[in-house]
């Protein structure tokens, strides 16, 4: 590792007053100065690498939920092949509507490139939400969102949509992909959170996110789906419009709860799903 | 104090046990043992801080000074932390995903700060390097044991591998919830250093204080 470098700081000569003023000076900047170039250096040169594994592992969340990607079965080197038959759409939040070829070259946007969470920030490409508007607390929403869209005989087999949305202690990001009819729930993945371990951690977990398959989000139009409290009983009629929330997180549950109520709701994607769903 | 390699290297996995004996490190030790995986890249993480951290520190000892010695020691070790997490990061992208949260406590985990401070100190870089490789083993043997039990009677399985068919795939065997939960690791620690002290005599602490017979009475007289 960094044994040179940190040798050279060894080589000083040992002080005799190794108290002094001077030489704590010293120390304390020799020893920052070579941990921070030890530290830059590694995320620096590993970047480009760790950038890749992120890629790679949003595409095979988005493969998870659609539900194509199966634990222990599909291999890593299948995800490019397998992403490819995705197509890759832009939606623009602010008309509700996908956007043609043309206006997404207008509107100078590379879908290869575009970063949502990036986008976010900047004024000209997001917008502010409302104390009212925003039940998810991600405070601000970019103007566009990517969708992906799986098309089997020309008609829509799954709607994969990014999600996301304050927990307790992060923003959880994830997808959730519905059937051709933008209503039934065909899966649920959190690509990254930081959520307690062991308790709202366990968004992730694989038998928690199969809950998820097969309920449905709008009743009347409006979005009905809610985590609840304890396990769902199962022969309750509003049954499949709710999921077991996850025990000793009630505020992660909550924070899900909210995400989907904002991403599905009229603010989010609704309105557009609504096309779907004739 | 003059040590023999062997002794350094060996004595923390029992006869001086970071977790067993001194009770340093039992947070992680809690967190990460209920898949062997898991805990096979935190142990290896810690062994490979620790022994660096001890490294560094020791090479500069003689000129740390001693006012500001817990910073100096906190920013190496937390530069190596760093580092290592970024490794985890690009080499194994998964496991750090689960690991990262655990990885960055590997900073405040107080086998690298005891180690640091009590050896790297006052000893060369050699066997500086040496005692922090065996405080990681001693850490490792810990938590691998922990991890077996856990998977084992939690999961069926080891490394992954089923071991138990599951009910819920079909097999016989129902799992133990408890075991996947974090209290459960703390059970099996404690009954792992009850047998370390039983196999051990010497490493059984002196009471602090005798509890008395029934006082009440005869202090009311």
């Amino acid at each position: 590792m960094s044994d040179s470098q940190e040798n050279s700081d060894s080589k000083e000569p040992a002080t005799k007053n190794k108290d002094s003023l001077a030489n704590i000076l010293t120390v304390a900047l020799g020893v920052c100065f070579v941990c921070a170039v030890v530290v830059a250096g590694s995320a620096v040169s590993l970047k480009p690498t760790i950038k890749a594994n992120k890629e790679l592992d949003r595409n095979k969340n988005i493969l998870i939920a659609a539900g194509l990607f199966k634990q222990g079965e599909t291999q890593e080197s299948e995800i490019d092949g397998l992403f490819e038959q995705f197509t890759v759409r832009v939606v623009d939040l602010q008309n509700k509507t996908f956007l043609t070829e043309d206006q997404i070259a207008e509107a100078n946007l590379d879908i290869s490139k575009y970063d949502q969470r990036k986008a976010a920030k900047i004024p000209g490409m997001s917008m502010e939400l409302s104390n009212e508007q925003d039940i998810a607390s991600i405070s601000r929403r970019a103007n566009y969102s990517v969708a992906y869209l799986l098309e089997k005989d020309g008609e829509v087999e799954r709607i994969v949509l990014p999600v996301h949305g304050y927990g307790l202690w992060s923003t959880l990001y994830g997808f959730l992909a519905l059937q051709g009819d933008g209503n039934t729930v065909a899966g649920i993945t959190f690509y990254e959170q930081k959520e307690t371990a062991g308790l709202g951690g366990e968004v992730d977990n694989p038998s928690w996110k199969n809950l998820w398959v097969g309920k449905e989000i709008y009743q009347d139009g409006a979005v009905a789906l809610k985590v609840i409290k304890g396990a769902v009983d199962k022969s309750a009629p509003d049954a499949k419009y709710q999921v077991d929330g996850l025990a000793g997180a009630t505020l992660t549950s909550k924070g899900v709860e909210n995400l989907i109520a904002y991403w599905m709701g009229d603010e989010g994607f609704g309105p557009l799903l609504s096309d779907f769903k004739s | 104090m003059s040590q023999s390699v062997k002794e350094v290297l060996l004595a923390p996995i029992l006869q001086n046990n970071p977790i067993g004996l001194q009770i340093l490190g039992i947070c992680s030790a809690l967190a990460v043992t209920s898949k062997m995986s898991v805990a096979l890249v935190m142990c290896i993480a810690l062994t490979i801080v620790t022994a660096f951290s001890n490294l560094f520190i020791s090479l500069i000892r003689n000129s740390i000074p001693s006012s500001i010695r817990i910073i100096v020691q906190m920013t190496i070790i937390a530069s190596l932390v760093i580092v290592v997490d970024q490794v985890l990061g690009a080499v194994a992208y998964d496991t750090s995903k689960q690991l990262t949260v655990f990885v960055g406590l590997i900073i405040t985990n107080c086998i690298v700060m005891g180690r640091a401070e009590a050896f790297a100190m006052q000893n060369p870089p050699g066997i500086s390097f040496i005692d922090g490789v065996g405080n990681g083993l001693g850490y490792s043997a810990v938590l691998m044991a922990v991890a077996v039990i856990r998977e084992f009677f939690g999961s069926g399985s080891l490394f992954g591998f089923e071991i138990l068919p599951l009910v819920t795939n079909g097999g016989w065997y129902n799992p133990m919830g408890m075991m996947l939960l974090p209290p459960s690791a703390f059970f099996i620690i404690g009954l792992f250093i009850w047998a370390l002290r039983a196999s051990r005599p010497e490493q059984v602490e002196e009471a602090d204080y005798e509890i008395g017979g029934h006082t009440a009475l005869t202090r009311a007289m």
